[in-house]
């Protein structure tokens, strides 16, 4: 009983993370019930993962950009803009797709570039710059692909948003055997790491989570993972999507947790003043992050571009808000410092499953647009809610960011001039 | 002429854990002006803001009596109904209106919604008169001087009719000129009738302006001197300031100093916005290895700046000087340059410029040097474990873990934090800049503890402090800084608190 107990309180102390993890389920269950079954068929599922690639790949750099305490929103012009690059260089000029790739990647960082020397170097605010970059991006677009639909493409591109794994049994088996195969594998992969990470924490004396609550998470993960395994087995298999976004997520959760560059990341989005006291260039910082928003959002203009089998004029639009909402959605802080790629995943699967949900129900893009503008405000209002309940992170951060943005550039340069800060004779 | 204006009885307000204010009497004459005096943290503010209803009056015990009526403000608004008006030290104009519009801003002059303008600057014109400005009063607020700033401040304050005018601290961000404008204007207004209470440490001001003094220690108040009695001396004040009981106890140390570490010679820095003011002016000053030196000023001092501004640059500009290590000259231009030539700098508003609140201990403590956890760019997170549960058990962080986030530690665990985070840098010169600021007595003693055996570690480690007991009670030799400039170098032998202050509030001519 005691341990029910522990359980119980220690998912009131995580109640976003749990929250959302739980929101997706019903959600979930929720449309399964409404669509008749529909939503959790084979194809469906297929459809689901692959319709929303390309917002997770956005979701994975956005997320990092809101961590830092920016923002980017010309994401859905850049992925239009690669998609019309993508398409001169294949279909006008010819090039291979081996070359084409990683020259697209490349323009990607060099337009991140471009977006984090305004942003790190000079100053300006990213929503400003990002905004100009949406302007920009797009207008880029059109030049590009002089108003016109650039098509078709050559199908080892177009196996890059469409394609699978190919079967192995030749056909002859009901389920997928190399999808099992990696879904299994994959599942015993993060119970061992989850493991493995507990025996670590209780070796350095770290709160762990109470063993009810961890099996119970795990074997939920595990049974998730297994059921869309055999979902995709029994369609065709693997989309090679797929498989690239699993490899961002790991590198990327990675790369945010356990890296240099990820720490400091979380650090300038936490305490901007603290993160350079201590060292941290800031600057450099904040401009890989953008060349990597860049990179990313390239590789979602490639995805996008070969699963249409067309670069179009107006590929990519909304995207941003997308990938956005699903960051915010998934636990990220307005004010930076706080997310996790996890997160912005699961918050991307809700969007999307809202979306296809939704589109099987035949609602239409007004409907659409109405819920999941109601479902980001609930997220978010939650999060601040939950806050200002529990006092966490010592009193609403969201308050400390706004003194920031409005103190007087006077007093933010002198720091030191203000030896008698508010209360501070009264601490 | 006696008549009391002001009667304050028996205010005793507290914060969490803390005693700011404890039975604090204050007795304002209609048309005196009344200065208080008090160290650092003394609770002169936070009586000014009981007073003027910042802290609502059911926050706090004791009594207001203002013109013989009790009062029982709820805010600033309310305390501005009756006359009273606080300018505080931080000025809050609005930098992009016009002089008129930060004059009347909230009380705006208008008919029906609607603002009557040339009634706003022909009423501002005849204010900015009183208090002998010529400015245009369309001019934007950013345009003008500080100085000028707080001038219109107090044009403000007449607009509301005030009867009592509380400035904190007003000539702290003011050159000597626009000070003596400043003070002759309190002085006419007193002629007016206006009564004024002036918060200074600047003992000249002081002397020149007020007709009483109250003194503030350790959220007391301690006496009130006045003018006609012939008390107002400037060794009367000294020792009101400091005469607090020594009980505190420091740490037993025999100092082992070494070979000079750091020195800095000729140190120039200019305020960050106002060019002609020198923050730091040529200020020149080394530390030993094994020896704890203390920097003491008053605010607005430069100690600080100073401290910032050799940590790379961190504060100011067109900064000027030479900083050398172990006699060769150091490039500190940036804050990873200072810190890989091993010198770190524990910042004295934690909160704002020293923690990611939102983050671990453990990662609090390794963010000056996550490189010496990783590997090619990737952080050994066992290792990062392993060194904030050294710190942990060696610096007494009271915390269920090192997984514990810092923002919801006490201010003396997160101190604790700091300082772990700095000596994981292994730094050879420690600036620690009010070490000890918003910690309980107890933490104090461990904080001193830890100092003293990173001297005995032979570390060289400079003191930033407002509390002269406490440097007094930890250092080898004392710099005092007054307006930028080191006015006195003091051994531990020959300091005591009245010495110190006497360098510290000596205008350098």
């Amino acid at each position: 009983m005691s341990a029910l107990r522990e359980s119980l309180g220690f998912l009131t102390s995580r109640l976003r993370q749990v929250g959302i993890f739980v929101a997706l389920i019903l959600i979930v269950i929720l449309f399964q019930v409404l669509t008749d079954g529909i939503l959790l068929q084979p194809q469906n599922v297929t459809n689901l993962v692959v319709q929303n690639s390309y917002i997770l790949i956005l979701a994975i750099g956005m997320v990092m950009v809101i961590i830092a305490g920016h923002i980017d929103l010309s994401v859905g012009s850049i992925a239009g803009f690669i998609g019309a690059v993508a398409g001169v260089m294949i279909v006008h000029w010819g090039w291979a797709w081996w070359i084409a790739i990683p020259a697209c990647l490349l323009v990607g960082a060099l337009v991140g570039a471009w977006q984090g020397y305004w942003i790190a170097y000079v100053g300006i605010p990213a929503f400003i710059v990002t905004l100009a970059g949406m302007l920009i991006f797009r207008g880029l677009t059109l030049i590009t692909l002089k108003n016109q639909q650039i098509t078709p493409f050559p199908n080892e591109l177009r196996a890059l948003g469409g394609g699978f794994l190919p079967d192995i049994s030749g056909g002859t088996s009901v389920l997928e055997w190399l999808t099992v195969i990696l879904g299994v594998g994959g599942t015993a992969a993060i119970l061992f790491q989850a493991l493995k990470e507990r025996r670590v924490r209780r070796k350095f004396n770290l709160e762990n989570e109470p063993m009810a609550w961890f099996a119970v998470k795990n074997g939920f993960i595990a049974i998730l993972m297994l059921i869309i395994t055999f979902l995709l087995a029994s369609y065709r298999g693997t989309p090679i999507v797929l498989i690239v976004l699993a490899v961002l997520v790991i590198v990327y959760s990675a790369l945010m947790n356990n890296s240099i560059f990820g720490r400091h990341t979380y650090a300038i989005g936490g305490n901007l003043h603290a993160a350079e006291l201590s060292g941290i260039k800031t600057k450099k910082v904040t401009f890989r992050l953008f060349v990597n928003m860049g990179v990313l959002a390239a590789l979602a203009g490639l995805v996008f571009t070969a699963r249409l089998n067309s670069a179009q004029p107006a590929g990519g639009t909304g995207f941003e808000l997308d990938s956005i909402a699903a960051a915010f959605i998934g636990g990220a802080a307005v004010q930076g410092g706080i997310g996790t790629v996890a997160g912005a995943m699961i918050g991307g699967l809700i969007m999307g499953v809202l979306n296809n949900g939704m589109s099987i129900l035949g609602l239409g893009t007004d409907y659409q647009q109405l819920i999941k503008g109601l479902v980001l405000l609930l997220a978010v209002g939650f999060d601040i809610f939950n806050k200002n309940r529990t006092g966490a992170g010592g009193g609403s951060s969201m308050g400390r960011r706004f003194k920031w943005k409005t103190t007087p550039p006077a007093t933010e340069a002198a720091p030191a001039a203000k030896a008698e800060p508010v209360g501070v004779d009264a601490k | 002429m006696n008549v009391p204006i002001l009667q304050m009885r028996g205010i005793t307000k507290t914060f969490p854990g803390v005693k700011a204010l404890q039975d604090v009497t204050l007795d304002v004459n209609r048309g005196e002006v009344h200065a208080i005096c008090g160290e650092n943290g003394a609770g002169k503010s936070t009586l000014m803001k009981v007073l003027s209803g910042v802290y609502a009056h059911n926050t706090f015990d004791g009594d207001i009596l203002f013109e013989n009526e009790p009062c029982e403000f709820s805010s600033i608004t309310d305390s501005e109904k009756r006359g009273i008006v606080i300018i505080h030290q931080e000025l809050a104009l609005s930098p992009y209106l016009s002089i008129a519009e930060n004059i009347y801003l909230g009380n705006e002059l208008a008919k029906n919604g609607w603002v009557d303008w040339r009634k706003t600057n022909l009423e501002a014109a005849k204010l900015l008169a009183r208090v002998g400005l010529s400015e245009n009063p369309v001019t934007p607020i950013q345009h003008i001087s500080v100085g000028k700033q707080q001038l219109v401040e107090i044009a403000k304050a007449l607009s509301k009719e005030v009867k009592l005018l509380i400035l904190d601290e007003p000539t702290a961000a003011l050159n000597d000129e626009d000070s003596d404008h400043l003070l002759d204007l309190i002085l006419h207004l007193k002629g007016q009738g206006v009564t004024s209470i002036i918060i200074s440490h600047k003992l000249n001001e002081i002397r020149k302006v007020a007709d009483a003094v109250t003194i503030i220690r350790d959220g007391k108040s301690i006496e009130t001197l006045r003018l006609d009695q012939g008390q107002i001396t400037q060794e009367r004040i000294i020792r009101g300031m400091v005469g607090r009981d020594l009980e505190s106890l420091y740490p037993d140390r025999t100092p082992n100093i070494g070979e000079e570490v750091l020195r800095i010679e000729d140190w120039t820095v200019q305020h960050p916005q106002d060019h002609s003011r020198m923050v730091v002016n040529n200020a020149s000053l080394n530390v030993r290895r094994g020896e704890v030196v203390g920097l003491a000023g008053l605010m607005g001092a430069g100690r600080t700046e100073l401290a910032m501004s050799v940590f790379g640059r961190t504060y100011g500009r067109a900064v000027s000087g030479k900083v050398y290590k172990y006699g060769q000259e150091i490039n500190t231009s940036t804050v990873s340059d200072a810190i890989d030539h091993g010198i770190a700098y524990a910042t004295e508003d934690r909160k704002h410029y020293g923690l990611n609140l939102i983050e671990d201990i453990k990662r609090n403590i390794s963010m000056a040097a996550l490189s010496k956890l990783a590997k090619r760019g990737w952080v050994d997170g066992n290792k990062e474990t392993t060194v904030a549960n050294h710190y942990r058990k060696s610096m007494n962080i009271k915390a269920p873990s090192v997984a514990a986030i810092t923002g919801k530690l006490s201010g003396g665990n997160q101190q604790k934090v700091v300082l772990s985070k700095w000596m994981f840098s292994d730094p050879d010169v420690l600036i620690l800049d009010e070490p000890t600021r918003g910690i309980d007595v107890g933490a104090k003693f461990e904080i001193y503890t830890i100092i003293a055996e990173l001297a005995a570690a032979g570390k060289a480690v400079i003191v930033i402090s407002s509390e002269l007991p406490e440097l007094l009670g930890i250092c080898d030799r004392i710099y005092t800084l007054s307006a930028g400039h080191i006015t006195g170098e003091v051994p531990i032998a020959e300091a005591t608190q009245e010495t110190l202050m006497h360098f510290m509030t000596k205008e350098k001519e």
